[in-house]
């Protein structure tokens, strides 16, 4: 289609004006706003025994999440793609649903099935190991919201792959366990790569499930995405919430990097 | 055959020590009894179903654990209704003003060629990557009370619009970049041959081809708007019957422990989302059947 | 030897195998010929234990292996888009199958350097698979498959995603390996150029059934039927009957019309030359009955200055001797 020049330079100012507005306004005046006072400023504000216990948890919950999804995805992407058996469409029906759940449904879900009142309430009335209102809470509303990431990323790669590669290998001597471990698992390294940094990614950043099913203690039970939150509405401190908001941004920018080079990665072997 | 009946002597030389070769086609992948058979199906559903069928379906449950009528009180109960009000009413404009911008970025980003493409091509994922919360605080510190601007959007319907036009950016520029990148040129080119104006050529040959993705976009943002709980928390105000959202109201109604309350309007967003999504799923087979049938 | 007794498989209702029994004997070169959907491919997948049967059983070297899983059956596969490890370089590749049996590494380093000499890619050692042309892919899946001692190799249509020159050139190579070697080699082909060409012996299958299991030049020369016959070598249809192009005589004189006792059909049928091509040394003529029959005649170049045929002229076609189109006929109608 050929354009004018005018009216390309009207499309271009509208489109750059709107991204201005929307993205890089915003998000520069954060920068400028917690750097304003320079970085050692920054620095104590996210080394507050709050914020650092805030960091603690967010890793823990990632470092409990993505072992889980890496070995339920790569098996839930295999059953899918290798499997032939009756309620696989339902299978994936269900792997796509977190994408259509609102992260506040999840965690009233969570509550209604692990709650005191709820469904699995014996589980903390009998056994005393509290789900809602504590770690096994948070961490499985992680793994709900997150739940889709790999399979997604993996099941392409598989499709691609084929069977040749495991059939050679079988061909050759290699017992199942030995083509899952040489052949497949290598065969799909980028794909899983890039669906544990999205898992990673959401981890750190999900709030709505996780507020719902946190007691939100400082320094007990506040993932970052938590103390950001808490920090402007319960301390009024601003700048701190500034500060814990750079911090998740400077990990969401260090995702995207990855995913950039992954993706090259990826398209190349 | 052992191994000796390799003598180097004996073997025929090669042809050619390179020989230039089309690369593999992929072979269509067969399903194949007794090889890559499912490793354990049943652990998968089960594991499927603890993380979210169970969950689902104890929320469901729930809804109607005074029944029908209790779910539809909690449902049309004024402030829940005007929440889900303001949620579709918002989402829909979002979605509309993703529709028409989102093209327009595309269109840019493909077509347009300026210092700094790349950047902003980058750009366009951060909504995904950054934490609701935080793009929460960074609309808030430009648009909220402390702006320097004087632009006061906190607690208002357009603050909600901005904080989900923010979250929602990506999904109609990302469906919509790849066709464009593979719309065949040639056919603009004869349009204009033909002597169609500019407008007359988008419209009548870009628009069709963009529309499916367009369409596809615009479902799955306005799909996210209505679940989006951490972009409005901080700019939304939480007022009721005003800016409260939907996901607003639910979480207050845990708050104060009314979870059939909850469970019902939940359910209702779930209904709407999977609307959506199933209508999306249609107009996709639709437009693919279509294609087919043209090729 | 391998020795497959009525085997059958299906897929839903479309019957791949229709109890199909075949020897192989050990030391031979086999092909397995036919279109696509004969069978011929789920057969030799049978064979490797990729496919299991529904009915029959798969006996190599003595063993009944029906129900032996391909990791234990000893075979050497070779798979048309090369099933190369992407991941690991050459080398890897071809010593996958030695590291799996836990031999020592000295070993397999120097058994794993020999068979890439042999196939022509030393040197190669530490590139990977997506660093190789197509053809060079293939040799060193063959070097894989032949890594592992195998008793039998099973080739599924090896050569068919590389260009002809290529083709033609690994098969025989493919050929005079084999007569090196002498490992008994199971090839599965649509080419029927490639199967006369390197094969021992050639099955023809067809809808899931062996047609005939012979020599190239037997299959060639006596056809069981008129499947093998067109799939074997270019036809001509003379009088509703198959005939080779090159078993067709053309002659200039209207010759007295001499009806056969018995028959009605005459045995010489009109012709009218259309078209004359030149290939190499080779000529064919392309010709049109009355009844709008077409058909093609081989000759050489000498038999063609002979004649010095014209376009638009007429002339009269009859099988040569020896080839009676009535005989082939009635074989086919059997």
């Amino acid at each position: 289609m050929r354009t004018s020049t005018g009216t390309r330079l009207t499309l271009r100012t509208v489109a750059l004006g709107y991204l201005f507005a929307l993205l890089a306004v915003p998000i520069g005046l954060i920068l400028w706003r917690t750097f304003g006072d320079g970085v050692g400023a920054f620095i104590d504000s996210i080394r507050t025994p709050a914020a650092i216990s805030a960091l603690n948890l967010s890793l823990l919950i990632v470092a409990i999440v993505v072992p889980l999804n890496v070995v339920f995805g790569v098996a839930t992407a295999l059953a899918l793609v290798r499997g032939s058996f009756p309620g696989r469409g339902l299978l994936q029906a269900v792997v796509d649903l977190p994408f259509a759940v609102s992260p506040i449904v999840v965690g009233v879900s969570l509550i209604l099935l692990w709650g005191t009142s709820g469904w699995f309430g014996g589980v903390e009335n009998n056994f005393g190991i509290r789900v809602i209102f504590g770690l096994p809470g948070m961490v499985l509303a992680t793994i709900f919201v997150t739940l889709p990431f790999v399979v997604r990323e993996v099941e392409p790669v598989l499709h691609e792959i084929g069977t040749d590669q495991e059939q050679a290998a079988a061909t050759l001597g290699a017992s199942s366990a030995q083509t899952l471990w040489r052949i497949t698992l290598p065969a799909i390294r980028w794909g899983l790569t890039y669906g544990v940094v999205l898992t990673i990614a959401r981890a750190l950043g999900e709030f709505g499930a996780v507020i719902m099913v946190s007691s939100g203690f400082p320094g007990v039970s506040q993932t970052l995405t938590l103390l950001v939150h808490s920090r402007y509405i319960d301390d009024h401190n601003t700048y701190g919430a500034y500060a814990a908001a750079t911090l998740l941004m400077g990990l969401a920018v260090l995702t995207l990097l990855l995913m950039t080079v992954l993706d090259r990665k990826r398209s190349t072997t | 055959m052992t191994a000796t009946l390799f003598r180097r002597a004996d073997v025929p030389a090669l042809p050619t020590p390179t020989d230039p070769s089309a690369p593999p086609t992929a072979g269509a992948p067969r399903a194949r009894p007794g090889l890559g058979r499912p490793l354990g199906v049943g652990l998968v559903g089960l594991w499927l179903s603890l993380i979210v069928l169970l969950p689902l379906a104890a929320l469901t449950v729930t809804s109607f654990d005074e029944g029908w009528s209790g779910f539809w009180d909690a449902v049309t109960a004024p402030v829940a209704l005007a929440s889900l009000r303001v949620t579709v009413g918002v989402s829909v404009v979002v979605a509309l003003v993703n529709a028409v911008l989102g093209t327009l970025i595309a269109w840019v980003l493909v077509r347009d060629d300026f210092r700094g493409k790349r950047f902003v091509d980058a750009l366009i994922d951060l909504p995904f990557a950054l934490p609701t919360i935080v793009a929460s605080i960074v609309l808030l510190s430009l648009y909220g009370p402390s702006s320097p601007l004087g632009i006061h959007l906190n607690a208002t319907r357009p603050g909600l619009l901005v904080a989900l036009a923010f979250v929602t950016l990506p999904f109609v520029v990302r469906s919509v970049q790849p066709v464009l990148i593979e719309a065949d040129r040639e056919v603009e080119e004869a349009a204009a041959s033909l002597g169609a104006s500019g407008w007359t050529t988008f419209r009548r040959i870009v628009l069709p081809t963009l529309a499916p993705a367009v369409i596809s976009g615009t479902g799955l943002s306005f799909a996210r708007a209505i679940g989006e709980y951490g972009s409005v928390v901080l700019i939304g105000g939480n007022i009721p019957r005003q800016t409260q959202v939907a996901s607003q109201y639910i979480q207050q109604q845990i708050e104060i422990d009314r979870p059939v309350n909850a469970a019902a309007v939940s359910v209702a967003l779930l209904a709407i989302a999977f609307a959506t999504l199933f209508v999306l799923r249609l107009a996709a087979s639709r437009s693919q059947r279509r294609e087919e049938a043209s090729a | 030897m391998i020795t497959v007794t009525g085997a059958r498989k299906s897929y839903g209702d479309f019957a791949a195998l229709d109890d199909v029994s075949l020897d192989i004997p050990a030391g031979t070169l086999t092909a397995l010929l036919g279109p696509s959907g004969s069978g011929k491919s789920t057969l030799l997948r049978s064979i490797a234990g990729l496919e299991r049967l529904d009915a029959g059983t798969v006996v190599i070297g003595g063993r009944d292996l029906t129900h032996v899983a391909p990791q234990k059956r000893g075979i050497g596969f070779v798979f048309q888009h090369y099933a190369a490890f992407k991941h690991m370089t050459v080398r890897d590749n071809v010593a996958f199958g030695l590291s799996i049996r836990k031999r020592q590494k000295a070993e397999i380093a120097r058994k794993v350097d020999d068979l890439l000499e042999i196939v022509g890619l030393d040197g190669f050692q530490h590139r990977y698979p997506a660093q190789l042309s197509g053809g060079q892919r293939q040799r060193m899946a063959l070097a894989r498959a032949l890594a592992v001692d195998p008793e039998v190799l099973l080739l599924d249509e090896p050569f068919g995603a590389l260009d002809a020159k290529v083709r033609a050139d690994l098969r025989q190579w493919l050929r005079r390996l084999h007569d090196e070697v002498h490992v008994t080699t199971v090839l599965v082909t649509h080419d029927q150029e490639e199967a006369l060409d390197v094969a021992d012996r050639i099955a023809v299958l067809n809808k899931g059934r062996i047609e005939q299991v012979g020599d190239p030049v037997s299959l060639y020369e006596r056809p069981a039927n008129d499947f093998v016959m067109s799939f074997l070598g270019s036809v001509a249809t003379l009088n509703g009957v198959l005939v080779r192009p090159h078993d067709i005589e053309l002659e200039r004189e209207a010759p007295v019309e001499l009806v056969a006792p018995g028959h009605s059909v005459p045995a010489r049928v009109r012709a009218r030359v259309e078209r004359i091509v030149r290939l190499g040394f080779e000529v064919r003529v392309d010709l049109g009955t009355d009844a709008g029959e077409r058909f093609a005649v081989q000759m050489t170049r000498s038999q063609a200055a002979d004649l010095d045929l014209r376009v638009g002229e007429t002339v009269f076609a009859r099988a040569a001797r020896g080839q009676d189109p009535e005989l082939v006929g009635a074989g086919a109608a059997i």
